[in-house]
């Protein structure tokens, strides 16, 4: 069934009698071309490009819980490209690319909304440090703009201008970023994958990777052997618990990430602005509520849950940066498990066993990711090749020093 | 999270930094491999690879506004259940370290 305003009004008219289900719930065959383990945003993206752009068949997505309950529903719907390192920039721009003709391409409303992000600077240093990375930015084909302290006035005149410590002196400004109705996204590339025959397997939690000959031959599941040519493995959170099935150690971490919605607001922020002072990004939802975040909490953790000191520091954060907001009340948070990897940046590369390939390592920036993720892994599976844009995202380059490092901490999962 | 202290007892977890899996205690040792590449293989996996599992992981955290002692702490990262605490030079010696 095709989506349209047409079929809204027919619809309407006819006491909304012909929605049906937007994906089927098939039991899982006893085997399959493609495997992918994991039905979040990234791997129903992979299952999608896999049947629309690859034109493969026989496709499975298992999922232990059910689609889109990890951190594709959990995140801060933030999309931008706004990345320095040549390994990473031509990917994430091909990614903004991507969201701006999703909802087109796969015939649902995603809420794709270009509002605008602004990174605000405190300071000549960081003013220098924007305007080399807005050059990098433009340099791969993204839009990026420096403004002064009076364009970020006259944007948000409510933000604290003239804090004796951090002054806020501008930003640079990303006009295409903005944010998306993340669930619609996993919903949206479901229903695309399932219209093409992918089968979305959910429930269906994997608890073993076989393999035999240097090759892999299918999975264990909570529902049964089910066997396959091609596995590939998009967990992020949950990486290094599926790759000890074929005992791989992995070069990341798994770390806690908070977020945090306050009541509703009338219209306050209508774009998504981070702090350059302390760790703090914030948007507004339509319905009004501040959608905000900050640091991980900093120790490994599975428990989609953080502690009170990193509640206490967004809090300040968001304090520091615009006081008006010191009334509001918060109404959730929640947290997610982030693959925090060696130098902040994700990996999507094959493994040393035979159709055996891996996605993850996404830290905390894997929502904006999501297509373009989805795409080089399905570009990957199918050709055995890196997609273009994706090829520095290699297991290997920690051993040879090529690291993707946009901090610039080192080997210290919590400091990225 | 409360950290018990071997000496210094119940202290909130935020006096302390987060290093990572204990087994960052255990550098290889450069000198002692055949040759190079066995060497850098070591300190490959020593630095970048991790266990990273659900459930028990023992850990160094440092009491950085504190008593600055290292310690290796067992911690249930589903929970976040802390179930021991020692410092992390008694776990060293333990294994003959500094003798």
């Amino acid at each position: 069934m095709r989506y349209s305003g047409f079929r809204v009004i027919a619809e309407a008219l006819t006491g909304h009698k012909g929605w049906k289900p937007a994906w089927r719930d098939p039991e899982p065959q006893s085997s399959y071309d493609y495997i992918i383990v994991g039905g979040g945003g990234h791997g129903l993206a992979t299952a999608y490009y896999l049947a629309k752009e690859f034109k493969q068949a026989r496709i499975a997505v298992l999922e232990k819980g059910y689609l889109g309950g990890g951190n594709v529903g959990r995140n801060t719907t933030i999309i931008r490209s706004n990345y320095l390192l040549d390994g990473n920039e031509p990917f994430y721009e091909f990614s903004l690319k991507l969201w701006e003709g999703l909802e087109q391409d796969f015939n649902y409303n995603a809420m794709v909304s270009q509002r605008g992000i602004i990174n605000l600077y405190h300071t000549d240093a960081q003013r220098d440090a924007y305007t080399r990375r807005g050059n990098a930015m433009i340099l791969h084909g993204a839009d990026a703009e420096l403004l002064n302290r009076d364009q970020v006035r006259a944007m948000y005149p409510f933000l604290n201008f003239d804090n004796a410590r951090f002054p806020i002196k501008g930003a640079l400004m990303q006009r295409r970023g903005g944010t998306v109705r993340h669930d619609a996204v996993a919903w949206g590339y479901a229903r695309g994958a399932d219209m093409r025959g992918v089968d979305l397997i959910q429930n269906c939690e994997v608890t073993g990777i076989r393999t035999g000959g240097g090759r892999v031959t299918g999975v264990d599941t909570t529902r049964g052997f089910i066997g396959a040519k091609k596995v590939g493995v998009a967990v992020a959170g949950s990486s290094s618990k599926v790759m000890s099935h074929v005992n791989m150690r992995l070069p990341m971490e798994s770390h806690v990430l908070q977020a945090f919605v306050s009541e509703g607001l009338k219209p306050l922020i209508d774009g998504v602005m981070t702090y350059g002072a302390g760790h703090f990004y914030v948007s507004q939802s339509d319905k009004g509520g501040l959608v905000f975040g900050g640091d991980i909490d900093g120790y490994n953790s599975y428990a989609q849950r953080g502690n009170m000191p990193v509640v206490e520091d967004v809090a300040e954060g968001g304090m520091s940066l615009m006081p008006l907001i010191g009334r509001a009340r918060l109404l959730r948070s929640w947290g997610g498990i982030m693959d925090m990897s060696m130098d902040g940046s994700p990996i999507i590369d094959k493994t040393d066993i035979d159709g055996l390939y891996f996605n993850g390592g996404w830290c905390y920036g894997g929502f904006k990711a999501t297509p373009a993720s989805g795409w080089c892994f399905a570009h990957l599976m199918t050709t055995d090749q890196p997609h273009p844009t994706a090829t520095a995202y290699r297991f290997d380059r920690f051993r040879k020093g090529l690291m993707i490092d946009e901090k610039g901490q080192g080997a210290q999962p919590n400091l990225h | 999270m409360i950290i018990n202290h071997p000496l210094l007892g119940p202290r909130d977890a935020q006096e302390f930094t987060y290093l990572g899996d204990a087994a960052l205690m255990d550098r290889p040792d450069g000198m002692a491999f055949p040759s190079a590449e066995a060497a850098q293989d070591a300190f490959h996996d020593y630095l970048y690879l991790r266990d990273n599992p659900a459930g028990e992981h023992r850990e160094l955290w440092f009491h950085e506004q504190g008593d600055r002692s290292w310690l290796v702490v067992t911690r249930n990262t589903v929970t976040h259940e802390i179930t021991k605490v020692e410092f992390a030079r008694d776990v060293a010696r333990r294994r003959g370290r500094s003798k």
